[in-house]
Formats: C-alpha cells, structure tokens, sequence
C-alpha cells in the first residue's frame, strides 16, 4: 500500500469560498479507492496531464450500455483506481428525490462503490464513478431490488431529462416530467441495448426558456409551446405599475417584435406578431402566463462540436399536441419515424443533425413524411441552383 | 438477495413518489412565483406555497456530501429535495420558518445559497483528469477557483441578467459549453503521438481514418505492419481520432491548456439561442489555481456588468456594442485565431460597411 497521502498541489483547492470538492473527497481519503484517486489526480497537477487509460468494455449481463470501462494508466503507483468503472443510474423525471431514496442508493454506493458521484451527468443520469468489475453485478442487483435502473450510453437511446415543468413552473406548456417517463420506459430496449448510428439524446423543456439547454445539447428538443394569445391579468399590470416597475423600458421595448403596448394600466399584446420568446412572461410572473392553447415544437439535431461543427437543433415540427390521454401516440409515431428514416440512411458515428445536414432538410423531411413550412426556415433559398424533381415532357402538352 | 429474481429494464421509478405533498396537488396549477432573496424563491399555486433554496454543490460529490444534503431535508424540507439541470442542489419547503435555519446549517457547512435570476449559477462542467482521458485541462478545479473568485455574483443577485458559466475539458464537450455567456474550454495544440507498436492490435484502421473531419489521417505501413499517418498541417487538434483509437493520446503537458468563449446564450427570451464566441484563443494550464483564467474570466463579468443594460445576457450586450468594442473594454488581444476557417467560415466575414469607428 503506498504511503502517507501528501496533497500539497490540491490542498491549495481547500482554501477559497466556494465549496471544495477537495475537502470532501479528503472525508473520505480512508478508502483506498478515493486515496488513491486523490493520489492520481495530485500527480495529475503536478504533471499536467491525465493518468486514464482509454479503457476497455465492461458491463451487466444483458445490458450493451450504462456502465463505462475506466482504468489508470499507471496502476503499480494507485492500485486504488486500477479499475475506476462509471454506473449511471437512470434519474427520475425533473430529479427529484426523498432523502430516504437518495440515502438507499448511497448505501449501496458505500458498500459497491468508492462513495463518489456526479449528481448529475450532463445527460442527466445519477453518476456513480469507480467501482470494480465484480462489484458490477451486486450493485445492478441491489438497485434494482430498489426499483433504479441503468441509463444509456454508446450508440443507444441515451436517458432522456426534462425540465422540473409543471411539478413547479407555472409556463410549462406540457407535463414534461410525464412525457419523459413515458419515453424512458417506452423505449427501454433502445436505451439498454445501442443499436444507433451513434448516440441520441432527447430533452424536454417545458417552455422557450429551454431550462434543459434541449436545443443545444439533444439530437431531440421537444420545447412546450402555446398558439394563441398569452393570458394577461390586469389587475396585476397595475400593481406592477403602481409599484413603480418601468415596464416600458424592461418589457416594451425588450420585446422583439415590439407587439406589447401600455395604455394607462392596461397591457396589449398583438399576439399575430408574438414569437413566444416569453421575455414579458419571465418579467411580469404575475401578471402573465402562456395561452391555453398548449403543445410542443420539436427540433432535431442540436450537439456540441464533435465531428462536424456544433449546431443548434433545426426546427421540424412548430407544433403537436402532446396528449397524455392517448398516451402520447403522436410523439411516439414521429419519434419512430425518425430513428427508422436515421437508421436506414444515416452512417456510423453520424448524429442525426449532421445526418440532416448531409442530406439536406428537403430530403429529410421527406423522408420522415413531414410537409415543409416557411416554419422550418429562416429565409427560402437565396441560391437559384434548384434541383427540380418535375418538368414537362413535350407530349405531355 | 441472491436468489431474488434478476430484474432487467425496470425503468427509473416513478417521479410521484419523490414529490413534496403540496407540490402534488398544485402540480399544474402554478400561479406565479417570485423571488424572496438570492437563492430562495416562492412559488404560490391554488391550494398552497413551496419555498425553494437553492444550494450550491461542486457536482463532483460524496455520499458524505450528499447524506449531509437529505440529512437537511429530513430536518427542514420533509425529506424532499430536488437537483437542478444546472447541478444545484434544491430543498423544497412546507414551511416558510425553516428557511432561515436551513441557510444557516447549509452556510455552516460552507454551502452558500444563491444562483437564481441576475446572478451566476451554479457551473455546468465536465469530468476532466479526475476520470477523463481525453483531458486537456482539469475541469472540477477550474469551477472551485472560477467559482471562489465570483463567489459574490452566486450570492447576490447584481449583474445585469442571468450569467451562465460552463467549463469543458475537451473538444467533446460534455458540458456542452458552446451555447454559455461565459465558456472555459480545455483544449490540445499539437496532433496526437501515433503509438505504432500498439496501433495494429488495438484500432480499426478504416475507422480511424474515417474518424477525422479533416481527411488528416491516411494509411501506411511500417515494419509490414498497416497503421496510420497524420498530415500535420491538416491538424486541428479535435481528438476525434483518439474518441475510436486509443492508440493515438492527445495529452500534452507542455501545449495542452484552456480557451475563454463568450456570449452564447440557450433561452429563447427576447433574442434567438447564440453561440459561444472565441475571446482568448490559449491561456496556459497552471494549476492548482490558474490565476490567468481567473483573472480574464472575472474581467470578463466585471466589464460586462458594467457596460450591459439591464436584462442583457452577454451576447446581446456585445451585439449592441459590437466585437471591436468588445475587445476593447475588456483589453483582450484581436489575433489571427479569432478568424475561423473551418467549415463554413465565410458566414463570420463582415460583408457590409456597417462598424463603429
Ligand atoms: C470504433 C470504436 C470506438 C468508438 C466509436 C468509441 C466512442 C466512444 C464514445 C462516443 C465515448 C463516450 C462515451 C459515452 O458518452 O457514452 C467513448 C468512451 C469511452 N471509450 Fe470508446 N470508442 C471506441 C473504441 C474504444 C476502444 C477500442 C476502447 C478501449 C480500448 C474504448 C474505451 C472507452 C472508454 C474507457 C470510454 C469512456 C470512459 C468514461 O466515461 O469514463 N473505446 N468511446
Ligand atoms: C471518452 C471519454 C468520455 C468521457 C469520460 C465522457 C463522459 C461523459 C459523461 C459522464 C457525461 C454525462 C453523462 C450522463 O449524464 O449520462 C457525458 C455527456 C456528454 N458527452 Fe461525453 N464522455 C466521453 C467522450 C465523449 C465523446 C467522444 C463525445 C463526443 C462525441 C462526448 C460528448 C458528450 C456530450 C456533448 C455530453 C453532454 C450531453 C448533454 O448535455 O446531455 N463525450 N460525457
Ligand atoms: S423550460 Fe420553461 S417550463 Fe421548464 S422550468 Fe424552464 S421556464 Fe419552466
Ligand atoms: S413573448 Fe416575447 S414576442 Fe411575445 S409578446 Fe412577450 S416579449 Fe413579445
Ligand atoms: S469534455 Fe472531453 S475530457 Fe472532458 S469529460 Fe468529456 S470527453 Fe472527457
Ligand atoms: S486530432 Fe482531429 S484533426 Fe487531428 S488527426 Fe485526429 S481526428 Fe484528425
């Protein structure tokens, strides 16, 4: 066993206000696992550069993702971390948690595990980092036996998030806790099992303030969306008038399509020129809501810049309902469309916004059976070079 | 145990289960909320209020940490609590009274309450040397010193708009900083070191090939072994070959380091989600504590906070100043590097005679 642990390079991270990540990983220095990452990580700052092997296939029976081979580099100077695995546990929808639940999958971490986490995962799982290859199986079982699951990972269904919604957010335009629910345990095979071209991510955010980043950061943007007017409550315009609140600076002349007006105490909103960017929305909570006409728009193909470029998701469809009643049929329907349209045509380590890219919008949507709209653009073509698919013939004149 | 039937894709629980009573029955039913003092909000719904106090967390946590969190929810919030898709931590309160004593156990314990409206919240960040290998730069220790220097703007609620800081350690990205005010991104400067002995056995020659978005990487032979070559020029770092061959690290302690972006922005409100921008191409790795990033992220804030109007995110203030006052407010050197030229470049040429002089 190497000797006393000396941090001095680390230690530095203890001072400062901000809670020290070092300081908490030092409570538990006592097992070997966290000593010697704290070993590793030192030797790490003091050279520069990481010690992890770009390591090796590991995982549950069964499962063809969800946990991630992870190994040091150099194991005879921190044996602690010569196996340091990833299990990423399925969050529940908007992450929520009682202190019971959160305490049982933290004894199971204690007894299978080095007692580290990341709570949470950029994708949104619970992440359990560094256990052993034959902790693996006890530790699956025992969550299980507590109702948890694996999340994704590799070229599968990566486990969907949502935005905390209607659980606690008065514009959220659909139940995104539900529908994230719903697709998660729909699409458990696609999520275990990676059959993908590469990975794809589905997020869920209740309104245009996108709280999940969906539209940078998921192949999936599903984004709560109304169609008719916003609801106004007027008594509550004049209260913010009367408090003195400049409305016409902070609202009036924010708003992009400059459709708000103020007439004494009473606020107008021509909503035929509303974008629902949902700024007054956000500055007068108490005045105004989304209309009650409500769904969702869906966009595809937002991702960081890994292979080709980052790009922000495109929008596909402006709006659908999304109807819990009919068990939410129609996301479902679209959701498989595409995966099959993906699947069939799309390459090897191809997200789908760089699939929609190669093979341009037009054929896309063909592909996927949806119309096009002037919804999907932000300009028609300023290039004349136009593939027509129909001309005349002469005879048939 | 062991006998117990082996259970497959059961699916995360039901999120009902983790809900707090009153947020139960208003689910749906939200009026309004509003903002009590930084870091603690009230949401009023039709039957009854749930207080919110939101609480730092540095993401990469213990369980010590974390059973020091449910032991205050079992004490002040009835056992319920919530993260954040930011990685705060959140207590959701029945009671108004048990505010007060909640952020002075979470201060006692050196957890400070904060990061809602016009403040910076919590650092969304990646995994870096303390479990990556394709690290450029550490990502868990540029958040605490980032952080202990802004510590004020998580607190108090004083900038202009919301400001949201990420960090990523590479090019992958897995904070997704390419659409924050304020990114950190942790980047490679040479072309990886082709390891031949082991490149035969352990890659996929025409996947590694393939990998590269710059066609930089071509068969060859060696020894009567097929491997591969990398045409340095064509280069640009990105590590895709890496991602597929493990073969061909990245890491380089003298040229590795972290790059600053600016004015990316997600929400919709008011103008479209942006970008990040590049503002400084390379500041060196210097840890413990890299005291250049510190210094140009918090001069970054700094001018921001002083210059932007009310409910401006960073982007939309340096849309309405323009880049070359950018730069110059914030003192940060105009170099070659900031002209793009990968795919789709052209779209950042100024095209037209509209500058401030
Ligand atoms: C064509 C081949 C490969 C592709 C396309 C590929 C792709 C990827 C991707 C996309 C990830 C991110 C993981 C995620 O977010 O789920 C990853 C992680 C990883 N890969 Fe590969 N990889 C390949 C080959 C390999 C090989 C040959 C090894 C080992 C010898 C390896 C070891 C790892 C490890 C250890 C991780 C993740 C570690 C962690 O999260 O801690 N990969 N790979
Ligand atoms: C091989 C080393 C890698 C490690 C250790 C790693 C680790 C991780 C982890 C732990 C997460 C959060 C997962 C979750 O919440 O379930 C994540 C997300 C992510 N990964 Fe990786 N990853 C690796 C490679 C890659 C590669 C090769 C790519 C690019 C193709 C990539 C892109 C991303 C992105 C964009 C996210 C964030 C997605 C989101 O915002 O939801 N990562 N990564
Ligand atoms: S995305 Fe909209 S509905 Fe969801 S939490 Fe944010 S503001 Fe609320
Ligand atoms: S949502 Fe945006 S576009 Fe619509 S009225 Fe409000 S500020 Fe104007
Ligand atoms: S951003 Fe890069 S270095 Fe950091 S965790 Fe992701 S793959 Fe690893
Ligand atoms: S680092 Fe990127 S550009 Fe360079 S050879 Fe590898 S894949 Fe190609």
């Amino acid at each position: 066993m190497s000797d006393e642990l000396k941090t001095p390079l680390l230690d530095e991270l203890e001072k400062g206000p901000w809670p020290s990540f070092i300081k908490d990983l030092k409570s538990m220095a006592d097992r070997p696992m966290v000593k010697d990452l704290l070993g590793q990580l030192e030797k790490s700052y003091r050279d520069k550069r990481g010690y992890w092997k770009h390591g090796g296939l590991v995982g549950i029976m069964g499962y063809g993702g969800g946990v991630i081979g992870r190994y040091s580099a150099i194991p005879e100077d921190f044996p602690g971390v010569s196996h340091f695995h990833t299990v990423r546990v399925n969050q529940p929808s908007g992450w929520f948690y009682t202190s019971e639940a959160l305490n049982e999958i933290m004894d199971i971490w204690d007894e299978h595990g080095s007692g580290l986490t990341n709570m949470h995962g950029s994708t949104g799982d619970m992440v359990l980092l560094g256990t052993t290859t034959q902790e693996l199986e006890p530790i699956f079982r025992e969550l299980t036996a507590k109702d948890w699951d694996l999340g994704g990972s590799g070229s599968d269904l990566r486990t969907p998030s949502c935005c905390i919604g209607p659980a606690r957010c008065q514009n959220a335009c659909y139940d995104t806790l539900a529908l994230t629910y719903n697709i998660t345990h729909k699409y458990q095979d696609e999520l275990h099992r990676p059959m993908f071209n590469y990975k794809y991510k589905i997020k869920m955010s209740g309104c245009p303030n996108d709280c999940t980043a969906a539209m940078a950061r998921s192949d999936m943007a599903i984004i709560g969306i109304w169609k008719d007017d916003i609801q106004i409550d007027q008594s509550a315009i004049a209260e913010y008038v009367d408090s003195g609140f400049n409305i016409q600076e902070y609202v009036i002349e924010k708003c992009p399509t400059k459709c708000i007006t103020l007439e004494g105490k009473e606020l107008k909103i021509d909503n035929s020129d509303c974008l629902k960017c949902v700024h007054c929305i956000n500055v007068l909570p108490k005045a105004l809501s989304p209309g009650k006409e409500r769904g969702a728009a869906i966009a595809l193909g937002g991702k960081a810049p890994i292979v080709e470029g980052a790009l922000f998701a495109t929008l596909i469809v402006p709006f659908i309902e999304i109807d819990e009643e009919n068990g939410f049929e129609e996301v479902h329907d679209l959701l498989e469309r595409i995966w099959e349209f993906w699947d069939e045509h799309g390459m090897n380590r191809e997200r789908i916004g760089e699939f929609i890219e190669r093979v341009t919008l037009k054929t896309f949507l063909e592909g996927i059976g949806v119309e096009p709209m002037p919804q999907q653009i932000t300009q028609p073509r300023d290039n004349p070079y136009i593939f027509y698919e129909e001309y005349y013939e002469e005879e048939t004149e | 145990m062991a006998t117990t039937e082996r259970r497959t894709d059961i699916g995360p629980p039901h999120y009902d289960k983790f809900l707090h009573p009153i947020i139960k029955e208003n689910y749906g039913k939200w009026k309004y909320h509003d903002t009590l003092r930084a870091g603690v909000l009230v949401h009023v719904g039709e039957t009854g209020s749930i207080y919110t106090v939101r609480a730092a967390s540095p993401r990469l946590i213990s369980t010590n940490f974390i059973r020091l969190m449910t032991g205050l929810a079992t004490k002040y919030s009835d056992g319920y609590l919530r993260f954040t898709s930011r990685n705060n931590v959140e207590f959701l309160l029945g009671n108004k009274d048990n505010i007060d004593p909640l952020i002075k156990e979470l201060s006692d314990n050196g957890v400070p309450v904060g990061g809602l409206n016009n403040s910076i919240s919590n650092v969304v960040h990646t995994q870096g040397w303390v479990h990556c290998h394709s690290a450029a730069t550490d990502a868990s220790g540029l958040v605490k010193v980032v952080m202990d220097e802004l510590y004020e703007y998580f607190v108090e609620m004083k900038l202009p708009h919301k400001l949201r800081l990420a960090v990523a350690c590479c090019l992958n990205m897995c904070g997704a900083v390419h659409a924050s005010d304020i990114a950190i991104l942790g980047l490679h400067r040479t072309p990886p070191r082709i390891d031949h002995s082991t490149l035969p056995n352990l890659c996929e020659i025409p996947t590694t090939v393939a990998s590269c978005p710059n066609n930089a990487i071509r068969p060859t032979s060696i020894e009567g072994k097929t491997t591969v070559k990398v045409d340095e020029d064509k280069c640009m770092y990105c590590g895709n070959c890496f991602t597929v061959c493990p073969a061909m690290p990245m890491a380089d302690p003298l040229n590795d380091g972290v790059s600053i972006w600016v004015g990316g922005k997600i929400s919709n409100a008011r103008t479209e989600p942006m970008f990040t921008k590049l503002a400084i191409p390379f500041l060196p790795n210097n840890p413990p504590r890299w005291p250049e990033v510190t210094e140009a992220v918090k001069n970054i804030v700094e001018v921001y906070a002083k210059n932007a109007k009310p409910y401006e995110r960073v982007g939309e203030w340096i849309n309405r100043i323009g880049w070359p006052k950018f730069f110059d407010l914030t003192g940060i050197e105009f170099t070659k590097y900031h002209l793009d030229d990968f795919r789709y470049a052209g779209t950042t040429y100024r095209r037209s005679m509209h500058n401030r002089y």
